[in-house]
């Protein structure tokens, strides 16, 4: 239960957190993908259930306030929450190889289908522009946040793990 | 652990795979709702309205006072209230010039049919402070502290300083979301101020980059839109009011048809540093 909350705790700073202080520190009105790095953490760290419903709960604030059709991002999230959960099998928290590749692909995953559905079905064929004025910068700095975050993220987790070894014992 | 000791028996739980399949059926449902119909998903608006949107307040006000501060210690107060003040007055005339200037071209081209009581420095407006936005790098979306409750409907235009910023297209009892007219999936109807021709405004990510968005389908056959001319809102949009500065003209070529011409504008108002808005509390009068 304590779990679920942190969870739910976590995903509303996120959120937050992207939605007004980032904007401050955009680099060319770039802003890094936080509610990304969130989802996959969390898939990786607490399994695919965890995985899909950050995922889920994170793409819903962003289809509330920012979009107009409403399910569109809380799809996309919650599958590469998904996606993430999968390796949780393969992770092992002191390897940060293993995260940064899979924020990398999410990231990169995520952006690819937004400018696929949103962008190239109304005519904007120009896919070499926006993936080197949009994507690739956000990529980069989406990276270079996930290695400041991904420690507090591991320092969550590990708490958790903890409490549930003592409980076990 | 071995076999023969028994656990404690396992709560029940769905397998993922269901739950996949639940959402992404909740999700394709409430996306064919909110696109084919009206569908406003309330209850949700509500519910981050009392959760989220304090919080976004908070941190914008102290954002806000952080940059005032940093402000404070470049500049002399005195100067920064000054410069305000000015601003303001250069807002104002600017409103007024525009329309002034479009009281000038309807008389001399005598199109008092357009009954230009309504000019845009009468409309009613109050202000609000943008409390979120840009959390994603592809649209130019943003969310103001003001909703259902302080009477912000849907369509709303909205300002800043003397120009069009874009506006609400949905609401919260506190909040609003609104789409400026830089976003890449607006379009607004507007017109030439000096000679009243009709063309298309829209936001595009690309050319936004360097400060411009497009127009196109002007019909301009005597090539009498020059660069620098002035663009408003025109009469015959259904969303925006008319007469209300877009921006100037600031290329213009002809497009292959040899018929219609297309090229960028200059927005009037600086979209990368917005904090404080307008919000005109006029819908714009439509047949149903």
């Amino acid at each position: 239960m304590k779990k679920v909350i942190t969870t739910v705790i976590l995903i509303f700073i996120s959120f937050i957190l992207q939605s007004t202080v980032f904007r401050a520190i955009a680099i060319q009105g770039i802003v890094p993908n936080l509610l990304i790095i969130l989802t996959a953490c969390t898939g990786f760290m607490q399994g695919e259930r965890y995985g899909v419903f950050t995922g889920f709960f994170c793409g819903l604030l962003m289809d509330i306030f920012f979009f107009d059709i409403i399910g569109f991002y809380a799809l996309l999230y919650m599958y590469l929450g998904y996606m993430n959960g999968l390796f949780h099998n393969i992770f092992y928290p002191d390897d940060i190889k293993l995260p940064l590749i899979m924020i990398t692909v999410s990231d990169l995953l995520y952006s690819l289908v937004v400018y696929m559905l949103l962008f190239l079905l109304r005519s904007r064929f120009d896919f070499g522009y926006y993936f080197l004025n949009i994507i690739l910068p956000e990529l980069v700095y989406t990276i270079f946040v996930a290695v400041i975050f991904y420690p507090l993220l591991l320092l969550i987790s590990d708490l958790f793990r903890r409490a549930e070894k003592r409980k076990e014992e | 652990m071995s076999p023969l000791v028994k656990r404690k028996k396992e709560r029940f739980k769905l397998p993922v795979k269901y739950w996949i399949l639940i959402l992404s059926a909740v999700c394709v449902l409430l996306m064919c709702l909110t696109f084919m119909t009206d569908f406003k998903f309330n209850t949700a608006n509500f519910i981050v309205g009392y959760t989220v949107v304090p919080f976004q307040n908070g941190l914008s006000k102290v954002g806000g006072y952080l940059t005032d501060k940093a402000e404070l210690l470049a500049q002399i107060k005195d100067l920064l209230a000054e410069n305000e003040a000015l601003q303001q007055q250069v807002d104002e005339l600017t409103i007024e010039n525009t329309a002034l200037m479009q009281d000038k071209y309807e008389l001399n081209t005598l199109r008092e049919l357009y009954a230009l009581d309504q000019q845009y420095s009468d409309y009613d407006k109050v202000g609000a402070r943008i409390i979120m936005g840009g959390s994603n790098n592809w649209f130019d979306t943003f969310v103001i502290n003001k909703g259902s409750n302080d009477g912000i409907e849907p369509d709303m235009n909205i300002m800043a300083g003397s120009g069009l910023v874009g506006r609400v297209v949905e609401t919260g009892p506190n909040w609003a979301q609104v789409v400026s007219i830089i976003d890449d999936t607006s379009n607004v109807s507007a017109t030439v101020l000096s000679t009243s021709d009709n063309l298309i405004v829209s936001g595009d990510l690309s050319t936004m980059e360097n400060g411009y968005i497009r127009f196109s389908q002007l019909v301009d056959e005597d090539d009498q839109v020059v660069v620098g001319d002035k663009v408003v809102t025109s009469d015959i949009s259904d969303r925006y009011q008319p007469g209300i500065l877009i921006g100037y003209i600031s290329y213009i070529e002809e497009d292959s048809n040899n018929l219609t011409k297309s090229g960028y504008i200059t927005p009037a108002v600086d979209f990368e540093h917005l904090s404080e808005v307008l919000v005109i509390t006029e819908l714009k009068q439509t047949i149903d």
